[in-house]
């Protein structure tokens, strides 16, 4: 069909970009890493969460924001798209019109991926030590694929309205600032009310709680479905969005 | 011979700027058209329209038979656009630009095709580096391949805003061979130039797009009797295509400004 087949056209054309640039990958595990590692040096000691250790308590939420840094150049690359001459090339042609951005989706999604597993890979470096099962890392998986859509999706519309990449590049930035007024690296209840309720009521919470309670075998609650509803509601009016603005850019 | 592409009273304007005063043309399946205009006459905003990347105001426009607004899908799948400004993705090579293309329209013999495209536009020793490395010619040539990285189908129709500009003379004339064969082979291509000696020698039929209209509108030789050989004592000499075109849009002197003339 044309749209799997445009649409796997384009996943191989952003794939091959981005691997050329891999310093996009590199700063999507080096910025979490540095996170990682001075909060688990710094604050390891000081913190107080409970049974946990505090490295293993950060872990999720440092993969939230390697997910928010990797988004960063699909953001760029939707919008360097936009700015130059190829998107008209490719709007004169007969071809899927969604293959554009499906494209650098799928290609952010592999993007994403291989930050997460580096960053993983450090974290166990550094004393990260999860119980999970191979169950358990599945169910991990599929949550953390779901939530790196809707961050995409988000990062697509950045980059769709941004005047410039640069500009593109740094709107994603909040997603990466999120985490901290989330259960990421705070227990909720330490923090003052109306950061609380924020965070307590934040799609990042249940996200953070599913992978936390999956990694260090905990109870899950509803925090699986609350993350699964978060996520799937997030891809779909992102994308609606995504795919309103595009057809008015371009139309 | 039929008519490929018909245009009819087509209307453009940006906010208060009327580019476009109701532009009508038409051209013969298999013919090479040019259309000619000082800057910001309006000449890529016509082949805008014309390629379905933007909207007319008014008035109409249908190529192969489908309306360029209302079927603009079935429009896209036979006309192929080089446009003024070079459309080629910087971070790949010259030869997975074109495979890019190949793949998008399906294809079936991709790498054979690229690999003529290649030679044809002098670009074999090129064609692995990444684009981004490309000169502005080398570029260029590359962007007019790509567009030709079609089926028959979607080669029916050539549109070329500027295709030699920042060509070198040596590959302009590659160039101008390249655009008769199209030709030869049954394609319609339709080009923009500023190089006049470029249309009086490609062009079966000039248009001179003016202050929004269509001014003159034939082939050479029904240009030439509007605007008559000059007559000296012996020798008549022809008009040039440049001279007949500086006569039209008012400037009949050329190097030499309005104003200066006027202030003597
Ligand atoms: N998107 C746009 N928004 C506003 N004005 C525009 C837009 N596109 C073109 N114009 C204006 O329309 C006029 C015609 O532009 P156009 O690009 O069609 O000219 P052109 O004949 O191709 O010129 P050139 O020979 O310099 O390429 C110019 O005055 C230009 O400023
Ligand atoms: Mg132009």
């Amino acid at each position: 069909m044309q749209v799997i087949s445009n649409s796997y056209t384009m996943f191989k054309r952003c794939l091959t970009t981005s691997l050329r640039n891999p310093e996009t990958i590199g700063t999507a595990i080096f910025i979490p890493a540095i996170v990682m590692w001075l909060f688990g040096i710094l604050f390891g000691n000081v913190m107080d969460v409970g049974d946990y250790n505090y490295i293993d308590f950060i872990v999720p939420g440092i993969i939230l924001q390697t997910v928010a840094q990797a988004v960063t150049a699909a953001a760029i690359g939707v919008n360097n798209d936009m700015q130059k001459g190829i998107i008209d090339r490719f709007r004169s042609m007969d071809i899927s019109k969604s293959s554009v951005l499906t494209g650098h989706v799928l290609s952010a999604i592999v993007r994403n991926m291989i930050a997460t597993i580096v960053v993983i890979g450090v974290a166990f470096a550094i004393g990260f030590r999860p119980q999970a099962g191979f169950l358990d890392w599945l169910i991990i998986a599929g949550v953390l694929i779901l939530y790196m859509l809707a961050i995409t999706w988000i990062a697509v519309i950045c980059g769709l309205i941004a005047k410039t990449p640069e500009s593109a590049g740094t709107m994603p930035f909040l997603l990466f600032v999120l985490p901290y007024i989330s259960s990421g690296f705070v227990p909720v209840e330490t923090m003052p009310k109306a950061l609380k309720w924020f965070a307590e009521n934040q799609p990042m919470t249940p996200i953070i709680d599913t992978l936390r309670a999956l990694m260090l075998n905990q109870p899950l609650g509803n925090n699986l479905l609350l993350s699964l509803v978060w996520s799937a509601g997030i891809i779909a009016v992102a994308f609606t969005i995504a795919v309103q603005i595009y057809k008015n850019k371009t139309s | 011979m039929e008519n490929i592409i018909s245009v009819s009273n087509l209307k453009k304007s940006f906010k208060n700027l009327e580019v476009l005063k109701g532009v009508s043309f038409d051209i013969k399946k298999g013919s090479i058209f040019a259309l000619l205009g000082s800057n910001g006459a309006g000449k890529t905003t016509a082949v805008r329209i014309l390629a379905t990347l933007s909207k007319p105001n008014s008035g109409s426009a249908a190529i192969c038979g489908y309306d360029v607004v209302k079927q603009a899908d079935e429009v896209r799948g036979c006309i192929s656009l080089t446009g003024q400004f070079a459309a080629v993705d910087e971070s790949l090579t010259g030869r997975e630009n074109l495979q890019l293309i190949g793949k998008l329209r399906r294809l079936p013999n991709t790498n054979q095709r690229a690999d003529e495209l290649l030679a044809a536009f002098d670009l074999e020793d090129s064609a692995k580096r990444l684009a981004k490395t490309y000169s502005g010619g080398m570029r260029r040539r590359l962007d007019i391949a790509m567009s030709l990285m079609g089926s028959e189908k979607e080669r029916q129709v050539i549109f070329l805003d500027e295709p030699t500009t920042g060509l070198d003379p040596q590959n302009r004339i590659a160039m101008w061979e390249m655009v008769k064969n199209l030709a030869t082979d049954g394609a319609t291509v339709f080009l923009t130039t500023q190089y006049l000696e470029e249309a009086e020698y490609l062009a079966d039929k000039i248009a001179i797009l003016h202050e929004g209209k269509i001014i003159a509108e034939g082939t050479l030789d029904e240009l030439r009797k509007i605007y008559p050989p000059a007559k000296k004592e012996y020798v008549e000499i022809q008009p040039t295509l440049e001279e007949i075109f500086l006569k039209i849009v008012g400037c009949d002197v050329p190097g030499a400004p309005q104003s200066a003339k006027e202030s003597e």
